[in-house]
């Protein structure tokens, strides 16, 4: 890879570590736009490294922040527990293993006003980056760099030609794809990384198919 | 108009040669270069380059507050201790090296604190950079446009050292982070100061040398102890360098081969030695004991 002088002088960021610090506020904030609305209380599950080291390295705070929506470098980010209570996010945390889970793994679990909750599983790799591992029961792998859709929808024949069909027409281009589902003619879930921006005559278009539950844009973080 | 498509970052003799052929400084060249990589105007790479300079002043300004801590209580208020002599006049060194030392332990500490800072190479060694460069600024009234220019020195030298060496401990040990972070400081102060390119270089050999084969053994594996006190170490260094390279002291090894040699001694430096927390000041009784309060238990 051909450096630029803005990987040497950068980024910049909120201290201590970009895998501690920036990767867990892309984790909280990945979650935060998975749940879609505002969140009033949160269960983070530390495992592992993140479990052993996160008081020290301000992760827990990180990914506060996260959920809030602050971005790497908001300076806001070491207060963000007071922020939160004074929003009335209510947080809680947890230590306990994920088995099979990459060290620095958080899962975190956001509920809504309305009751509706997200569960989703993320790790960070290093320098900042994340991998998306788990949303609700589905495994999944997104990095989080490109705009990602994400559609649960029935497990039955042609749902990913309906999908893909829609994208072709409004000529979206694809360059990730993946599908899980918890058993079969239960749920199931896509995720489709794409190039460039998305807009919501997509996925307009898309929710018109009465076997789709959902399908919600995850902005690049 | 000359072509930097050649240009690879893999040797800073090569650099010198093309500054000292069309008779610019080496932060012209890279801007240049930059610029036309990246498809986009100088003046856009310059005010980007600008904002670092901007962060860089603020993370000075928040690390010196007496009270902050760092996250995991470990450490903080050094920089306001070490300022304090240097305001009376009564520090050993004199005012410059004083209010070097004060800048780097304070941008250090603000990145212990969770605070905003610019990873100048890594964010373990952030404080060097701007703590050599701000204060041979103010020291000197050195207008901004020159102080913003000598970054571009200061990245093209360490994007020699990534691409040749590593700018990572867990890779080469503290001689990659705080060991480039020096090198780079030093370069840009002779830039700032006036010296050659070759000065410029000289300087970056010089400093890199001093700190070879230093290790990366942070207690309890947080960016705290040793580190806040290696980047005031480093901002010593960079200017020992400068110093003599604006002299006209030479390296009589060149830097190029300094930089080779840097990443033999790091690949051949133990595992235990480069940001494990296995070994060096984290394997010490007092470092397992500190890690012991921060963790409860024993990385």
């Amino acid at each position: 890879m051909m450096l630029q002088v803005f990987d040497i002088i950068g980024p910049v960021m909120i201290g201590p570590s970009s895998s501690h610090t920036a990767g867990a506020v892309r984790i909280g904030k990945y979650a935060r736009s998975i749940l879609g609305s505002e969140p009033v209380s949160a269960h983070i599950c530390f495992s592992g490294s993140f479990a052993k080291t996160y008081k020290g390295h301000g992760t827990d705070k990180a990914i506060i922040a996260g959920i809030l929506g602050m971005e790497t470098d908001d300076p806001r980010i070491r207060i963000s527990m007071d922020i939160a209570k004074e929003k009335g996010l209510e947080f809680t945390f947890e230590e306990r293993d994920i088995d099979g889970a990459h060290p620095n793994t958080a899962e975190i679990t956001l509920t809504d006003y309305a009751g509706k909750t997200a569960l989703v599983q993320g790790c960070s790799i290093g320098g900042g980056n994340i991998i998306i591992t788990k949303i609700n029961d589905t495994v999944v792998s997104i990095n989080g760099k490109s705009d990602t859709l994400v559609i649960p929808h029935q497990d039955i024949p042609g749902m990913i030609a309906v999908v893909t069909k829609i994208l072709a027409e409004k000529g979206v281009n694809v360059h990730g794809f993946s599908l899980c589902r918890d058993h079969k003619g239960g749920t199931a879930v896509m995720t489709i990384e794409i190039d460039g921006d998305i807009n919501e005559s997509v996925t307009g278009a898309i929710l018109e198919n009465p076997h789709i539950f959902s399908c919600t844009i995850l902005k690049a973080i | 108009m000359f072509k930097y498509e050649s240009l690879k970052y893999d040797s800073l003799a090569d650099l010198v040669a093309i500054a000292e052929k069309i008779d610019m400084p080496l932060s012209s060249v890279v801007l240049q270069e930059q610029a036309e990589t990246a498809e986009t105007t100088t003046d856009a790479m310059y005010q980007k380059m600008a904002y670092a300079l901007e962060i860089m002043r603020d993370s000075v300004k928040d690390g010196l507050d007496p009270d902050k801590r760092s996250a995991s209580g470990l450490t903080g208020g050094d920089a306001y201790k070490m300022m304090q002599p240097v305001k009376e006049g009564k520090n050993i060194c004199g005012k410059v090296f004083g209010e070097a030392l004060t800048k780097a332990l304070a941008v250090s500490e603000t990145n212990a604190s969770m605070g905003r800072i610019v990873a100048a190479p890594t964010a373990g060694s952030c404080g060097i950079l701007p703590a050599a460069i701000l204060t041979i600024a103010e020291d000197r009234n050195i207008p901004d446009h020159d102080v913003i220019m000598a970054l571009f020195t200061a990245s093209a030298v360490g994007m020699v050292i990534a691409n040749n060496a590593s700018i990572a401990g867990a890779e080469g040990g503290c001689q990659a982070e705080c060991g480039a972070a020096s090198a780079m400081a030093a370069a840009a102060v002779v830039e700032m100061c006036g010296g050659t390119p070759q000065m410029c270089v000289n300087a970056c050999a010089i400093a890199l040398k001093n700190i070879l084969g230093l290790v990366c053994d942070p207690v309890a594996g947080l960016v705290e102890i040793p580190c806040i006190k290696r980047n005031a170490a480093g901002v010593g260094n960079a200017l020992v360098a400068a110093e003599m390279a604006l002299a006209g002291i030479e390296s009589a090894i060149p830097a190029d081969e300094v930089i080779m040699a840097m990443k033999k001694v790091g690949d051949a430096m133990s595992s235990a030695l480069k940001e494990t927390a296995e070994g060096g000041l984290a394997a010490t009784p007092t470092g397992k004991k500190l890690c012991q309060k921060v963790f409860g238990c024993c990385q």
